[in-house]
């Protein structure tokens, strides 16, 4: 059962506010990895977690205030964008499940993964700061 | 930073790994550590050499990709555990 749409608003504005593209259905995802398979791009599945507000969505955000940075950003939410998270995890079939967490894609193919376990009990600091050194690995 | 349930203790919500005395390595995430017991919900449970894996290559692996929720909830008494630590302290694999 979807999460109510008015309950995950404000965690869909935190990052739709700050340029990060809405990928709703799984052709969402298509569309927006297609149109940057000649870039690096990053898909953001976002959650009702406290992770996800309290480390995750802070930390991805001030790790796109740095120089380095994926060319496109995008992000569908667990529960409710159901179609479109399914399709990025299985882009990274070895990877079970998880929200939040982080695709990083190079020309189209993925690149890196960070699942939630990464975000837990941290801070948006070291969260951004571990995101940055991913980045310059693109 | 954890979540506001602030009665659960310090690893409430962290996905955590518990080495035991014996064979077995769980991993999930904890909801409470008591003196008697840790209890993880959406846990997984791997045992020495299984599936042609040492418990250090499976805990390894789940640090780089994640754990398979295979285990709704579990307990493991405290006279079976030899180690917790969160999963993200572990290099990934």
């Amino acid at each position: 059962m979807p999460y109510p749409e008015e309950m995950i608003a404000p965690m869909r504005a935190e990052l739709a506010d700050n340029g990060v593209e809405e990928l709703r259905t799984a052709d969402d995802v298509k569309n927006f990895l297609e149109r940057n398979k000649d870039k690096n791009a990053m898909v953001i599945v976002n959650s009702v977690c406290g992770c996800a507000a309290g480390a995750a969505r802070p930390g991805i955000l001030l790790s796109l205030e740095g120089d380095k940075k994926p060319d496109a950003v995008g992000t569908c939410f667990a529960g409710n964008d159901t179609d479109a998270c399914n399709y990025v995890r299985s882009l990274v079939p070895q990877a079970p499940p998880s929200s939040p967490s982080v695709y990083l894609f190079k020309q189209g193919q993925p690149a890196s993964y960070v699942p939630r376990h990464v975000f837990e009990g941290g801070h948006p600091e070291s969260v951004a700061e571990h995101l940055s050194n991913l980045y310059v690995k693109l | 930073m954890g979540t506001f349930h602030s009665d659960k203790g310090a690893l409430h919500g962290i996905t955590v790994v518990v080495r035991t005395t014996g064979s077995a390595v769980y991993i999930g995430r904890c909801d409470t550590q008591t003196p008697h017991a840790i209890f993880l919900n959406d846990a997984d449970k791997h045992d020495e050499g299984q599936d042609g894996k040492t418990n250090d290559e499976y805990v390894k692996t789940a640090a780089q990709w994640g754990h398979w929720p295979r285990i709704p909830q579990v307990s493991v008494p405290a006279a079976e555990i030899a180690e917790v630590i969160r999963l993200s302290e572990i290099a990934a694999g």
